[in-house]
């Protein structure tokens, strides 16, 4: 808490509450108490063992707890997060959260197929699906590109490196 | 001096050469894309690194990380957009210099000043890191474990303007450190065998440096691709020269020491140069549209700065930059420990480590400068493609660990987390840190109460420790007494949090 986030300049000394930052707070929150039931739920340690595995989790688990809460109060006093700013990141737009659930559908299908498909197809999906979801609208070369990394990838993890990446469902084709 | 020489012995191999060059190609690649910073370069090149010996690897990441670190300047002078913190200074005079035409001035002189800082940065570090290494091999756990925890206080509660955020940050970190079964019983696993071992630190790296910041970009990219100043071959002209040494000297002495402090970071340093050259220069006309001095003074900050970092990280094995911590979590990976025995126990690999940083540093001046037209152009990737690339290469950085899916289920999971961070304001570094150090801390304390059969006092029984928690009291003191001069003064919060 430093007096810079207090004052942002665009809030006119009141009542900005930037409401998505409780739900910030109640995450904390929700992770305080995890650990703190963790922590609770471990057996006692050796009688030679000066450090208890639960003190950490106690610990850390109330710290959260207290940052959620004053988290949480100094959102209500109009505290506004300083959204990060980037080379590619234009933030007088607003958010395009869309577009990030998208990308988010993608991984997903990513990480239940990989085992069964491979890296090589996988990777060649993940490549071609994000580039059109961020808005690439050439759709063969975007495969194109996306199978090209993947396979290359493969191989150059494989052979160059010696790093065996399974194959997948290409077992024996590749 | 000899084991120096032994150490370029080891570097000069045409097979390890051949990986110092292939690191500086690969890291000054990566590092020049927008976006992406030279923590991130490390994260995401780290894979390549595994199947190689050691003593390459190390040699090809001094590579990366000095060229990812010049990368990182070259966009920030071309694009008006700095990526990370240190090298928003150099944007400041040297896009104006890029736009007024002269890009490949501020581009050698960039160059240069770090090639300038890089040597001289090493030097200290040469002869610096075995003598701190011999001081801090005469501690005791109760001294380490104070040390870190000034480091974990100083990263959060020093760097970034938000320490409540700061704290945040950390404390998920300590969180995610929990995890895993170091202390005989498993924590935070939910009974899941795969969590046993603690999440990768390379999976938490990628997943918030790499996927957060994709999916944050996605969230607000340009509509409008950004203007890219076209660049010539860098060359400088006589008063160029005459005008930048000085600034490369005196970056210098600003960076490394900052570098050196389990604080220190490069924002202030670099800082610290810009007013300096400002106040100093015969040009004061010039500052504000494109003066020479402010370009080569923090950018030679920066690169002293990165080397200071080095001087804990390889002395007392203690991460104080985002960079820092993924080398040390590289090194982990190579099954190294940095820290004060490291340089005993390997004194081929240090100084094989020590004296690549000077190729590296070397190679960087010979490649970089004829090939800036070309590193230029990278910059025109279509965002699409460059960002899918990074969620691409993340990707398959996470699952080459262990090829395995919930590896990658967890890197979604910490890039949500990445892109919350970003949208919060919530500084990485502290998480990093706090991931890194957490178990760390934990161990120390352990052995500390373990020789003192559970006495507390052992904790302030060495004097480096009463000198490190002396330093964190006057630290707080500090912090408590300008947010109180300040007008609307919010001064408890990190009193009790810290406390």
């Amino acid at each position: 808490m430093t007096t810079l986030e207090n004052t942002p300049p665009q809030a006119d000394r009141g009542k900005v509450v930037d409401t998505a930052q409780y739900g910030l707070a109640g995450f904390l929150l929700v992770v305080g108490v995890v650990v703190l039931v963790d922590a609770a739920g471990l057996r006692d340690g050796f009688a030679d063992q000066p450090v208890q595995p639960h003190t950490f989790g106690y610990i850390v688990g109330t710290v959260l707890v207290l940052l959620s809460v004053l988290l949480a109060v100094a959102t209500f006093r109009g505290d506004v997060a300083e959204e990060e700013s980037g080379e590619d990141v234009d933030l007088t737009q607003g958010s395009d959260w869309a577009t990030v659930a998208k990308l988010g559908a993608i991984f997903l299908v990513v990480v239940l197929t990989i085992s069964w498909l491979g890296w090589a197809i996988v990777g060649a999906f993940l490549f071609a699906g994000t580039a059109w979801v961020l808005g690439s609208r050439r759709l063969l070369l975007d495969v194109a590109i996306g199978a090209a990394l993947s396979i290359l990838t493969w191989y150059g993890f494989y052979v160059g490196l010696g790093i065996p990446i399974p194959a997948g469902i290409l077992d024996g084709v590749l | 001096m000899e084991l120096l020489m032994e150490g370029f012995a080891t570097a000069l191999t045409p097979t390890n050469l051949m990986f110092a060059v292939i690191g500086v190609l690969l890291g000054t690649a990566v590092g020049v894309l927008p976006g992406i910073g030279p923590a991130m370069t490390v994260a995401l090149l780290l894979p390549v690194t595994y199947s190689v010996e050691p003593s390459s690897a190390l040699i090809m990441f001094a590579g990366i990380y000095y060229g990812g670190m010049y990368g990182g300047s070259t966009t920030s002078i071309l694009l008006n957009t700095p990526g990370e913190s240190s090298s928003v200074v150099t944007a400041l005079e040297g896009n104006k210099m890029a736009k007024a035409g002269r890009a490949s001035q501020a581009l050698a002189t960039a160059a240069i000043g770090s090639f300038v800082a890089g040597t001289i940065g090493t030097v200290l570090l040469v002869l610096l890191a075995p003598n701190i290494a011999d001081l801090v091999v005469q501690l005791g756990a109760p001294s380490y474990f104070a040390i870190m925890v000034l480091a974990l206080f100083a990263v959060t509660a020093v760097l970034g303007s938000s320490k409540l955020r700061g704290f945040v940050a950390l404390f998920l970190g300590l969180a995610i450190g929990l995890i895993g079964t170091t202390t005989g019983q498993a924590r935070l696993t939910f009974g899941s065998p795969k969590l046993a071992d603690g999440i990768d630190i390379v999976v938490v790296a990628v997943a918030i440096f790499a996927i957060g910041e994709a999916l944050w970009v996605a969230a607000h990219l340009r509509r409008r691709p950004l203007d890219i100043i076209p660049v010539g071959q860098p060359w400088m002209s006589r008063s160029d020269w005459s005008r930048s040494w000085k600034p490369w000297l005196r970056g210098t002495a600003f960076g490394f020491p900052f570098g050196a402090l389990p604080a220190g970071g490069a924002e202030v340093p670099t800082f610290l140069s810009y007013i300096t050259e400002r106040r100093l220069t015969k040009h004061p006309e010039e500052f504000g549209k494109g003066a020479i001095e402010g370009v080569a003074g923090p950018e030679a900050a920066n690169n002293a700065s990165a080397a200071g970092t080095l001087v804990p990280l390889l002395s007392i094995g203690l991460p104080t930059t985002a960079t820092a911590a993924v080398i040390l979590v590289a090194m982990q990976n190579y099954g190294l420990q940095p820290g004060p025995q490291f340089l005993d126990a390997n004194p081929e690999l240090v100084w094989g480590l020590l004296a690549s940083l000077f190729i590296a540093n070397a190679l960087l001046l010979v490649i970089n400068l004829p090939m800036a037209p070309l590193w230029a152009k990278l910059l025109q990737i279509p965002r699409p493609y460059l960002y899918a690339g990074i969620l691409f290469f993340a990707s398959l950085g996470a699952y080459s660990v262990n090829f395995d899916a919930f590896d990658l289920g967890l890197l979604g999971v910490l890039g949500v987390l990445g892109l919350a961070m970003r949208r919060f304001g919530i500084p990485v570094l502290p998480l990093i840190i706090g991931v890194i150090l957490g178990p760390k801390l934990e161990e120390q304390l352990t052995t500390a109460l373990q020789i003192s059969s559970g006495d507390v006092s052992t904790l302030w029984s060495e004097p480096v420790a009463i000198v490190v928690y002396v330093i964190m009291a006057l630290l707080l003191v500090a912090m408590a007494v300008s947010s109180r001069r300040s007008p609307v003064a919010a001064p408890k919060d990190e009193e009790k949090v810290s406390a």
